[in-house]
């Protein structure tokens, strides 16, 4: 007698403890394996885009911090860009140096959340604690700078808000000496381990015309192979000063593009950003961070895209001025946004127990993706 | 590389009616402006072009262009005449490096673009939210739901549309603003 069957819908979320926020997965399931996966989304709404077009320029900055809140520094640099680039501001020098430092320690601090999660999810408890341990020092340079620890508010269209503090460089030398061999201590506790392996290759394979189609950017797309990085390929600020290097995925212990190719670049690139820290303490000059603030920022009529590299991949602000106070249109092109997009894709075919190793592996945060 | 000046050229002596201006006068960022039926087609030559190779859809933003204009008469009666809608298309090529932005402009009351969604995958998202926020419709798009708002959202009522006002209910339940 033949077993009748039929396909079973799962919902995964809203209230999951590896959806990263509130995520809505609907899963269509053929016994263990996943047949189409639907993202639901929009948990986290909070109409950033509606309330942008009733503030003036410098007011939506607090807003941009609550999009990725876990790079906030970084999403208040990419506006501040597009923003002076719409008026034509040229910055200070130290005021570039300031925020390529303060970026730089802030996608170390979003990829040592990237990693430690992902170890969560997939059930590697300890290494999380070790890099929130880490993550909490750069916070408190944070909080030296400018009195917050999450949301900043410090780049400013044309500077930043307070200059560094006395002990900053000093404090930020140290911990770099510090954090570096704690890199080693990762791959000890988690990259290499047999059971992560066993969990992460050959899970979750992103070809690279498939990303480059579904506009995957940042260490998504790197770790399918192809060496693109806004800071080399689009430089922005004053990232052509530097000497790094930009890792991609090799498919060291699996297939290029796999869930631990993604994870493994994130990695790299905690050594990546150190060295830019470093080169850029060293050449740091004096000057007046607020001397380039407008008084009242008024950009002229017309459009403009901008895009920096953050932590997540390509953020990009689109903004519409028509010459007043308040821009009529401020569109943000999330990173997180677009990536998980692909999930239906990398998802088709695969266990429901990877569900959460690839979610995990693309690394979204939902303020971004709802805005 | 090419610029966007040489673009357009090319663009011009390949579709020579849907093509229909070029805008260069704004001081920040210039843009080729399409019309709606020929988006589809435009964006697939400007993807399988060798020497263009737009392979990358770096964004896709729905606008109101805030222009409706408004009548009053004599008597006080008041008339709207509707203005247009925007899409704004930014796109990159990652070997050949250069960037062009198009723009598809269509009255508010017949609100109907193209899909470029078999061409760049990126759109599918971004069209979705374009609808659900302004309420552009996307021709031949697979999924066309709202995204961000909840599904049950009042049928034709757009947040990111100047003109929308706050409901004053949300299913039967008081809105408090």
């Amino acid at each position: 007698m033949a077993v009748k069957t039929e396909e079973l819908v799962l919902n995964m979320g809203p209230q999951h403890p590896s959806t990263h926020g509130v995520l809505r997965l609907e899963l269509e399931l053929e016994g263990e394996l996943v047949k189409s996966v639907k993202p639901h989304i929009g948990y986290l709404h909070r109409c950033f885009e509606k309330h942008a077009e009733a503030m003036t320029y410098p007011q939506i900055i607090p807003y941009t911090d609550r999009m990725d809140y876990l790079a906030s520094m970084y999403n208040n640099f990419g506006y501040a860009l597009a923003v002076e680039k719409l008026m034509d501001i040229e910055v200070p020098e130290r005021v570039e140096y300031i925020r390529v430092i303060m970026g730089e320690l802030q996608r170390i601090a979003s990829h040592l959340v990237a990693i430690g999660t992902y170890g969560l999810d997939i059930g590697a408890f300890t290494p999380f604690l070790y890099l929130f341990r880490d993550r909490e020092k750069i916070l408190s340079l944070f909080e030296m700078t400018c009195g917050a620890r999450l949301l900043y508010n410090y780049i400013w269209v044309g500077g930043v808000s307070h200059d560094l503090h006395p002990d900053f460089l000093r404090l930020t030398k140290e911990f770099i000496e510090y954090f570096r061999p704690n890199v080693d201590e990762i791959n000890n506790l988690l990259t290499f381990n047999k059971i992560f392996i066993e969990r992460t290759a050959n899970v979750g394979v992103l070809p690279l015309d498939t990303a480059i189609n579904y506009g995957m950017t940042g260490p998504n797309l790197r770790a399918s192979g192809l060496k693109f990085d806004l800071r080399k390929d689009d430089p922005y600020s004053i990232y052509d000063k530097f000497d790094f290097d930009i890792p991609v995925g090799e498919g060291m212990v699996g297939t290029v593009g796999d869930c631990w190719d993604r994870y493994f670049v994130r990695v790299l690139e905690l050594e990546q950003s150190l060295k830019i820290i470093e080169q850029a303490i060293e050449q740091i000059p004096d000057g007046d961070v607020t001397a380039a603030i407008p008084k009242r920022v008024k950009p002229p009529k017309g459009s403009i895209y901008t895009r920096v590299e953050n932590p997540k991949g390509e953020l990009g602000y689109f903004i519409i001025s028509d010459g007043g106070l308040n821009p009529v249109r401020v569109k943000v092109r999330a990173p997180s946004f677009v990536a998980l997009s692909v999930m239906d894709e990398l998802c088709k075919g695969a266990l429901v127990a990877d569900v959460v190793a690839i979610l995990g592996s693309i690394d979204i945060v939902l303020g971004e993706v709802d805005r | 590389m090419r610029t966007p000046e040489e673009i357009y050229e090319m663009l011009k002596n390949q579709f020579s009616d849907s093509i229909l201006e070029f805008e260069s006068e704004l001081p920040v960022e210039k843009f080729i402006n399409v019309s709606p039926s020929q988006i589809h087609s435009v964006s697939k030559y400007l993807k399988d072009h060798l020497d263009l190779q737009f392979d990358c859809l770096m964004c896709l933003s729905g606008t109101d262009d805030n222009n409706d204009e408004k009548t009053t008469d004599e008597d006080g009666n008041e008339t709207v005449v509707p203005g247009t809608l925007s899409v704004y298309y930014n796109l990159h090529s990652i070997k050949y490096n250069h960037k062009v932005n198009l723009r598809v402009k269509v009255q508010k009351d017949k609100p109907e673009v193209e899909s470029v969604e078999n061409i760049w995958k990126t759109a599918n998202w971004h069209e979705r939210e374009a609808f659900d926020m302004i309420g552009i419709k996307f021709l031949n798009h697979p999924d066309l739901r709202r995204i961000l708002m909840p599904e049950d959202w009042e049928e034709g009522s757009h947040p990111l549309r100047k003109d929308y006002e706050n409901p004053e209910f949300y299913q039967g339940m008081k809105v408090p603003y």
